[in-house]
This record gives C-alpha cells, structure tokens and sequence, in this order.
C-alpha cells in the first residue's frame, strides 16, 4: 500500500470540517468513543446536528472559540492507500500554516462554495499551491445542492477557475462538484450530478498517480550523520558510513560520486540498511553510503553525482514566505538550514513583495510583513548545495530562523543559487 | 527491506525513513537526547528505529524510563531484555524516589499518572536532556493531532499550543535557550494498525501482555481492570477470570484490558482493524478525567 499526503484549504465556512469529517466518517476512521465525545459535545453546545469539526478542532481554545487556530494532521486510510490529510486553517494568518501544511503535500485540495463562486480566498490558497509546487490539485465546488445540482454553476467556476490557472503552475488539476453535508460524490457517486462523468473525491485520491512525482534522475544525497561504532571487531574497526535521507536520483554499489562542497571524488561501496546491503537507493530512503576512499566528509556535505551537481553557492535568490510579526528588512542577519547545512544569512535585498490576490509585484515595499511572500537575495556564510525549488522539493527549500529568539521565522523556495 | 522495481516504498517503509531522518537529525544537533520509554509498543518500536538508525554503531543516547512504581512486571522485564541487547544505558526516574526527596507530594488521591509529570521534567533537569524522543502519535489524541515533530518546551517544561513553531518540509528547528529543551516525536505519522503492522513485519518483542491470556479482573467505569493489592475491588465490584489482552501498557491501576481471545500478531491486527473504539477510549482512565485532560497534562510537561 502506499501514502498520500494532502493539504486542505478553504475559507472558514466552504465547509472544509465537514468534508474531512465526512473522508473520515465514509472510510470508517471515526471510532464510536470519539464520535460519541463528538456527539456530547455539540448537545452541550446546544446544536441540533453532530458538529463534525469537533473532530479535527482539538484544542481548548479551539473549540471555545469554534475556530481552526493551528495544522492538525489527521489519519486515514482505505483499502488502496493510506493518507495523510494537513488540516490548514482559513484564517487570518493563512500564508504561514499553508505553508506549513502543504511544504509536504503530493496534493491540496481548495474547496469553494458554489454560491458563493471563486473568492480571493480561493485564489490565494491556489497561488499558494502552485508556488510550493503541490504537484496535483483539486478544486472541490461543495454545497451543489443548494445551487440545485446545476451544472452551468459547475462550468462557471470550473472555467474561471482553469483561466486563472494558467498563469499558475499547476501540472494536473481535478474540479469535482459535491456536497460534503451530504456526500454526494465525496465517496459515492451521486444520482444528482449525471451530467459529471468525473471521479468522485475519494476515487480520485485513491489514484492519483504521485510515484512520479519524485526527481528520480539527479542523485542528491545531504550528509546528515556520519556512523562510526568504535567497536573491537575487525569487522567494524574501520567502518566510517554516511548517512541520510536519499533526496534525489538513484544511488548504486559502483556509482562514481562527488562530495561537495569539497569536491573529492570515490565510488560508492555499498550502501547499508540495518546490517543488509541493498543494491540501490532512492526517495525517501534512509540509508547509510559507505566510500571506496578515505575522504573527509561530514555532516551538512551532499554527494552527488560527477556529471550532475547541484550548485555550490553562496548568493541566494528565492521567495520566503516570512512567518513572524516582526518584519524582515534588508541587512537583516538570521541563521539559515538547508538539508543538514546550517549557517547564516544576510539580507541583501528584498526584490518585491508578490501580491498573492493580484500576483502583482510590489517593488517598492522594501520588507515582508508577517504572511507576506516576497523575491529575497540573501548571502550566505557557508556555500549551500542547492537546486532550484521547482527542481527539488528537498534542495530547494531553506528556513530561516531569528537567532535571538530560536524561532523559525521564514520558509523559503530556492529560485537560482550561484 | 524488499527491492523495489518501480522505484516506489510502501507507506510502512515510507513511515520507516522519515522516522529514521529524524533519530539521525536529533542526534547530530543535541547536545544530549535521551529516548522516553515506557516499555509500550510504540517505545519498543521507537527503540527499533533508533537501532535502525545509527547500525552498526550504538544508539548514541540512553533512554528513560520513569518508574511510577505501577507497571506490569511483564513489561520491566521485556524492557531489561531490550536494554541488554542493544546495549544502552538506561536512566530509571522513580516516583516513590521522587516522593521521599519531596519533588511530588502523595496525597493518596493524585494518580500516580498525574506524579509522572514532576518526576519527569525533574529527571530531564537533573540529567541536563536538551531533546527526549517520545512515542506519541497523532492519531491518538486530538490534542496530539496539533503536535509538531519537535514539540519546544520552556524552562518549566510547558507546551504551548498557541505558539508552536512553524514546521515546514523536513526542516526541524531544534534552536533552545538555557533550560529548555524539545520533545521529538519521531512516529508522529504513524496509527496504531501502523505500529502493529511494523511490530509483524520486524517481528519485535513486545510484552505479553498484549496477547489474549487469563487474568483476574473486575469491571470499573465500563473498563476491565486487574486486581492486584495495588488496585483492589470496591464495593460492588467482583473479581473474575477472563480471557484479556491490553491495547496500552501505562500504570497498571489505570489501564483497562479488553476481553479478547487475540493470541498472534496476525489475530491482533485482524482485531484492531475492526475496532470501533480507539485505545485510548477503550483501555485508558487517565483521558477521561475531562474533555481536554491529555491537552492539559502535555501544557504542563507530559508526554
């Protein structure tokens, strides 16, 4: 079986809650002890109906106030595959948890309300994919049946909507008319939509194709951990293995490799899983690479292969999504990791400020406010190893992080490194 | 760990290496972790991780265990089992200990559960720990649903919910000031029938306890308890043999069974995949105090 992770956007009351409530429900994730706190809860409450978002509102204050504050991540799975559902809130700060939920998401998931049409709100979450590069999307137009299940609604917004996204990167897109309260087409197809030969929702989930996704061609593999047992056996004695997390490519026994930024040069030995050599490697595999040849390598190095390596850079170009009240203002200096590198950073200058409702680029902003994405140049103390974000998901990307207060203040997308 | 011609991980082994990547990323950016364990099966598939982590060299960090004077022998000795092979060093925390130096007061009403929390944060002070690697997941718990990977803690131990640090792609930020220190969970993405899956794959020891087997119990709060001095019958209550096992290994006066006839890893799961109640509802005591009691508890240090 596989996995599938999934981002949800959607303004407050598109009935995002609902729908998951219903994913969960239909795939019988709900369990009896938790429906029934659901159940008390809302008669507490004074409802008369079963406030599924109680479900995926798990905080004290969350449900004191009846909003979403902060990513849940909830569980489900069927029998074609397991998923992962990051439950972004709608509000105010939008930019920040998408940005978190959806950095590791094969696909996001907007849901509009069909009376209501495309919204700002909707854009922006569809601008947002699309510059984190979620590979796939899905536009759920839910409460058709309070626009009596009329198609013409569904085409409106469809065809607005794949207008917009042209000026988008949005590589596959999927526009689904449903009605989560009811669950029409969420897991069952409906009787009330026989104009739609789509997939239902839960159909489409089940198998949209994400094994390709991944770059399988450019070997990227960040040192994170370098294992040595100092044991008394001659058998390990000498062992020295490097290990990570395979971000890119195919690694195999034989490969010649390049270790940056130092530029040495081996072959790879083997490549070790818990006492078993295994014959290739490739993402998101967690293994360890042993060397032919005694060179230094260590934590935060990345081999690659000869031909086929990332950028060794210092001068950064990229969008950073900033995440903290205080704003980032040029000849600002933070600490910055990307992959195991850590070092820091100065503000060179903040290029724009992109208008995410408009796609508008501010040049005369001069600093992000918190939830604001701009084109930043940054310096970096150390060279990164680094691929365009468009690239790689995994060597492209960096956070930023304030070193008086530890917090992590910016998530960037490498745009160009040299 | 099979070949994969596609170029494709199950979602076990895909759970397998994000777990793996974080262990390594604790290791090399702690000053000093330490594992949390309770000698449950997610602490025992935790321990597995780490082993799988850092082979052929030794888990690089000892692990904790905090002694409520309550746990099920069967358990403390598949633990003591566990220690010796991977030959790590184990720091036991002990709440009678903690109760005779007065760092918690037993007033014979608090629940041992509740004392946990003091003896822990203190143990973690004590020991200088700057990260302590957890078993929670986040199917357990709605609060837990809200966790990150690194969880930060302030000086006195305390989550807050309210201002977690973003976390984005893998990039764990685990920056502290003096006196802090991050919880890590590392099987934050897993669910039970995940855990259970991985315990058959890599046939791991776990307790007995866990298996169908007699037992003397009583019934309390619609949940099947073992009578032992520790936790005797009350008025009404009557004890009798049945055929149990456990869903979760806490503090044996908290933690229900359920009566089961589940001898094998495989009627186990079979079991799990059809049940209507989550373990916690099931078989815990301790999250039924109220509606937010694990948000509660984990605001003031708990796991």
């Amino acid at each position: 079986m596989d996995l599938l992770r999934f981002a949800t956007a959607g303004s407050v009351d598109d009935g995002k809650s609902t729908l998951i409530g219903r994913l969960l429900y239909d795939s019988k994730s709900i369990f009896a002890d938790q429906l029934e706190a659901v159940e008390r809860t809302s008669e507490q409450k004074g409802h008369d109906y079963v406030d599924l978002s109680l479900l995926t509102d798990g905080l004290r204050s969350e449900r004191e106030q009846g909003i979403t504050i902060d990513v849940a991540y909830r569980y489900f799975a069927t029998p074609h595959r397991k998923f992962i559902i990051a439950d972004t809130p709608g509000h105010t700060q939008y930019t920040r948890n998408m940005v978190t939920g959806a950095s590791t998401a094969d696909l996001g998931l907007v849901l509009v309300d069909a009376r209501h049409g495309l919204t700002e709100q909707s854009r922006r979450h569809a601008v947002l994919l699309s510059l984190l590069r979620v590979p796939h999307l899905v536009l759920a137009i839910n409460k058709m049946d309070l626009v009596d299940w009329d198609e013409n609604v569904y085409t409106a917004i469809k065809d607005e909507f794949t207008q917009f996204a042209t000026k988008l990167n949005i590589p596959d897109l999927e526009v689904i008319p449903l009605s989560a309260l009811q669950g029409d087409n969420v897991v069952n197809r409906s009787a009330n939509t026989p104009w739609y030969q789509g997939p239902t929702l839960m159909h489409h989930l089940e198998h949209v194709h994400v094994a390709s996704d991944r770059d399988l061609k450019d070997v990227r593999f960040p040192v994170q951990y370098v294992i040595r047992p100092h044991a008394d056996t001659d058998e390990l004695r000498d062992y020295r293995g490097y290990a990570g997390q395979v971000a890119g490519g195919v690694l195999k026994k034989g490969d010649e490799v390049i270790v940056l930024p130092s530029g040495m040069t081996s072959t790879i030995k083997a490549i070790d899983f818990f006492g078993e050599e295994v014959d290739q490697a490739f993402p998101p595999m967690s293994v360890t690479v042993r060397l032919d040849d005694e060179v230094d390598v260590s934590r935060g190095d990345m081999i690659a292969r000869v031909n086929n390596a990332p950028s060794v850079a210092q001068d950064i170009d990229a969008m950073v999504c900033w995440m903290t009240t205080t704003p980032l203002r040029p000849r600002q200096k933070l600490a910055i990791k990307h992959t195991t590198r850590t070092g820091r950073a100065l503000v060179k200058e903040i290029q724009y400020r992109l208008d995410i409702n408009s796609l508008h680029r501010d040049q005369e902003t001069g600093e992000l406010a918190l939830n604001e994405i701009g084109r930043v140049k940054l310096r970096t103390t150390l060279p990164l190893m680094a691929d365009e974000y468009a690239k790689n998901r995994t060597t492209g990307s960096f956070i930023l992080i304030d070193e008086a207060t530890g917090v992590t203040v910016g998530a960037g997308m490498i745009n160009s490194a040299d | 760990m099979s070949t994969h011609p596609d170029y494709r991980l199950s979602q076990l082994d895909q759970l397998e290496a994000e777990s793996i990547h974080i262990f390594r990323e604790v290791a090399a950016e702690f000053e000093k972790p330490v594992l949390m364990f309770s000698g449950g099966k997610d602490s025992i598939v935790m321990l597995r991780l780490a082993e799988k982590a850092f082979h052929p060299a030794k888990i690089p960090f000892p692990i904790l265990q905090i002694d409520n004077g309550l746990d099920f022998p069967e358990v403390m000795e598949t633990r003591d089992r566990w220690v010796e092979r991977l030959g790590v060093k184990l720091v036991v925390a002990s709440i009678d200990d903690a109760i005779a130096r007065g760092i918690v007061i037993d007033d014979g009403k608090t629940s041992r559960n509740r004392l946990q929390t003091p003896t822990l944060l203190n143990a973690i002070e004590e020991n200088g720990f700057t990260a302590a690697f957890g078993g929670g997941r986040r199917d357990e718990e709605k609060a837990r649903a809200k966790e990150r990977v690194y969880s930060h803690r302030d000086e006195f131990g305390q989550w807050d919910p309210k201002n977690q640090r973003p976390e984005v792609w893998s990039l764990y930020n685990g920056r502290l000031h003096e006196g802090e220190h991050m919880r890590i969970f590392p099987i934050s993405n897993w669910t039970e029938l995940d855990v259970w899956d991985y315990i058959r794959r890599e046939q791991i020891e776990i307790p007995n306890i866990y298996f169908a087997h007699q037992r003397r119990v009583f019934e309390r709060d619609g949940m099947l308890m073992t009578e032992t001095p520790l936790n005797p019958c009350r008025d009404g209550e009557v004890a009798s043999e049945r055929t149990v096992r456990f869903r979760t290994c806490g503090d044996m006066t908290l933690t229900g069974c359920v009566e089961s006839t589940a001898s094998t890893l495989d009627e186990i799961i079979a079991e799990i995949s059809v049940a209507r109640l989550t373990e916690r509802g099931a078989t815990r005591g301790d999250d039924r105090f109220s509606e937010a009691a694990m948000e509660d508890r984990k605001k003031e240090g708990y796991f």
